[in-house]
């Protein structure tokens, strides 16, 4: 029978012969992420064993990830003793992905997971974190769950009682134009489907556009996917997936790309001609109020953020530093850059991007989730405005329910950066 | 049978529910007291636990978007409330499942604050209007956690299960 490549994936992992949307089936798990919320989840893993007589036990500890983000370096005693708890728990358990708080391996879980060739083509990926969608970028099945379902994959081993989504394609043809990028497509995406127009659903990327694109603007796209309400994002596995899985993520063992059939079923097909693209913004505050740039142009800004498991790649940061090279963040505007890695902050370095952006005024931040979600860095004044290469825009994201949050490209945000006000990079 | 406590819009977020700057605070029991922080007057309500048991919050459609955060159902579930919306996103759904917090999905419901709703198994009833609408059925997926209890026991009962 004809399958998508999700249908695939489920089938091999479920140890079937196929599957269809719709069925129910209970994949193996290849690779279960968490960050910080790991100690929520040790919780509910402990309360599984409560009674049993048995020690709570995880089922492959080589397959789990713990990557510490979203609160680093801690920002309170309470996060820092939870971060204390899990690494005790981490040791404890023999869990070797294990990215604690450093300038070298430490950084955003959505890089540090391809980054280090953690997740391959074809494997089922779950993380206790909305934007796990992101690792479909690599041709695997990724998706988020609650604290408590992870309990029950470090349990069981499995995803228990999974329904087989059904898929949309997404064809993009066409040469992305100067200056627009992957964010700008999937923000114009998320647009055109809006905030839950993908619910329960998976997004499958095809297209030359999406084949020519490298893995950094994969992730971009895919993990965004979630804001469409889909469950995952993927883009089937192809030469680009192996060559970044060898050369940046130095993976040596066999990688086996999985693709859909050709008379595969879709539920949907939407297709994009990027060559017509202009620079997106998503405006306050739903993620799909998406504008082009021209509606939003002169708007002022008090904060710019580059950064986030979006847009905080060094291909970003790269886009970023050319237009603001030489130039000044305009007084009044404050920029903040989080490089997504340690590793990547390491490359900017080198490169020179980090320089460019503290010559430029911008504060050069430790790689972590920062101000993405509103918990630590980076705060926003009541009434003030951000612009952020980040995923969501909700009513105080940024730690302030009376601020205002917009999303867009890392052009957009530099060249916005030193005007102060919503600049079209493309404009000259 | 229940009394609607209040009635939100469309895409009610998790950050909404439960703002991303708690999540420091994991443990469910903790969780309650920042359930809908930054609509202070509702928040405060809770608080106060000064309303009728069982009582229901109505959601538009895709209520729950945004993270994966358990602590947006933790946060509801310790005032028993039950959540009435017209579709729910999908980790939230599975969330409220795995946690055993009451969800309805009912993709027609019009109801205002202080309605008293009746919910049947595959019903709800206005009884301050008198209409009645009908329910999406929860996946046959899920049955199997619901039945057990929630994901806890049901992942106990199939460790045991094992061996
Ligand atoms: S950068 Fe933002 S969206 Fe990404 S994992 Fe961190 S908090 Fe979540």
């Amino acid at each position: 029978m004809a399958m998508t490549v999700v249908e695939k994936i489920l089938a091999r992992a479920a140890g079937l012969p196929s599957t269809k949307a719709g069925d129910v089936v209970e994949p193996q798990v290849h690779l279960a992420m968490s960050h910080e919320n790991a100690a929520l989840v040790i919780n509910q893993f402990q309360e599984i064993f409560h009674g049993t007589g048995r020690t709570p036990t995880i089922w492959d500890p080589s397959r789990v990830a713990i990557i510490f983000d979203h609160r680093v370096p801690a920002e309170s005693p309470k996060t820092a003793t939870n971060q204390k708890k899990i690494r005790e728990f981490v040791a404890a358990n023999g869990i070797t992905k294990f990215h604690d708080i450093r300038g070298d391996t430490g950084g955003i879980c959505h890089q540090i997971l391809p980054e280090y060739g953690y997740v391959r083509p074809g494997f089922v990926v779950v993380g206790t974190d909305s934007h796990t969608t992101s690792h479909g970028a690599l041709g695997a099945f990724s998706f988020g769950i609650g604290a408590t379902e992870m309990a029950s994959v470090w349990s069981l081993g499995v995803a228990v009682n999974i329904e087989v989504p059904e898929t949309i394609k997404v064809v993009v043809h066409g040469a992305l134009p100067p200056s627009v990028g992957a964010k700008d497509l999937i923000l114009h995406l998320i647009g055109v489907l809006t905030a839950q127009g993908a619910n329960y659903k998976v997004l499958e990327f095809h297209g030359e556009t999406i084949r020519r694109m490298s893995t950094s603007g994969r992730l971009a796209i895919c993990n965004m996917s979630v804001e469409a309400g889909a469950t995952s994002g993927i883009v089937p596995g192809d030469e680009e997936t192996v060559r970044y899985l060898r050369e940046e993520a130095g993976v040596t063992e066999p990688i086996v790309c999985v693709a859909p059939d050709p008379d595969a079923r879709y539920v949907r097909t939407i297709e994009i001609d990027a060559s017509v693209l202009m620079p997106q913004v998503a405006c306050p505050h739903m993620v799909d109020n998406v504008k082009p740039i021209r509606d939003v142009l002169g708007t002022r800004v008090q904060q710019i953020v580059i950064g986030s498991c979006t847009n905080g790649r060094l291909d970003d940061l790269a886009v970023a530093a050319d237009i603001l090279r030489g130039k000044k963040v305009a007084a009044g505007t404050r920029m903040l850059v989080f490089p997504a890695s340690g590793r990547i902050y390491a490359q900017a370095l080198e490169r020179g991007y980090v320089q460019d952006f503290m010559h430029a005024g911008a504060v050069v931040m430790n790689s972590g989730c920062g101000p993405c979600l509103g918990v630590h860095e980076g705060a926003l004044g009541d009434n003030e405005v951000a612009l952020s290469t980040t995923n969501r825009n909700f009513k105080g994201r940024m730690g302030n329910p009376k601020s205002e949050v917009y999303l867009c490209s890392p052009a957009v945000a530099a060249a916005s950066a030193i005007t102060g006000v919503i600049t079209d990079p493309t404009a000259n | 049978m229940g009394k609607v406590l209040i009635t939100l819009g469309n895409d009610i977020s998790t950050d909404d529910i439960y703002p991303g700057r708690f999540m420091a605070t994991v443990l469910p029991t903790e969780t309650p007291q920042f359930a809908f922080f930054d609509r202070t007057e509702f928040n405060a309500l809770l608080k106060s636990r000064a309303f009728p048991a069982d009582s229901i919050i109505v959601g538009g459609e895709n209520f729950g978007c945004g993270s994966s955060r358990e602590q947006a159902c933790s946060t509801l579930k310790g005032y028993d409330l039950t959540v009435v919306a017209k579709s729910i996103a999908r980790i939230f759904l599975q969330n409220s499942i795995n946690l055993g917090l009451k969800v309805v999905i009912c993709p027609e419901l019009a109801a205002s604050e202080g309605d008293d709703l009746e919910i049947t198994a595959d019903a709800v009833r206005n009884k301050t209007t008198g209409k009645s609408y009908a329910q999406v059925q929860m996946p046959a997926a899920r049955r199997g956690i619901m039945d057990a209890g929630g994901l806890i026991p049901y992942t106990r009962n199939r460790l045991m299960a094992r061996r």
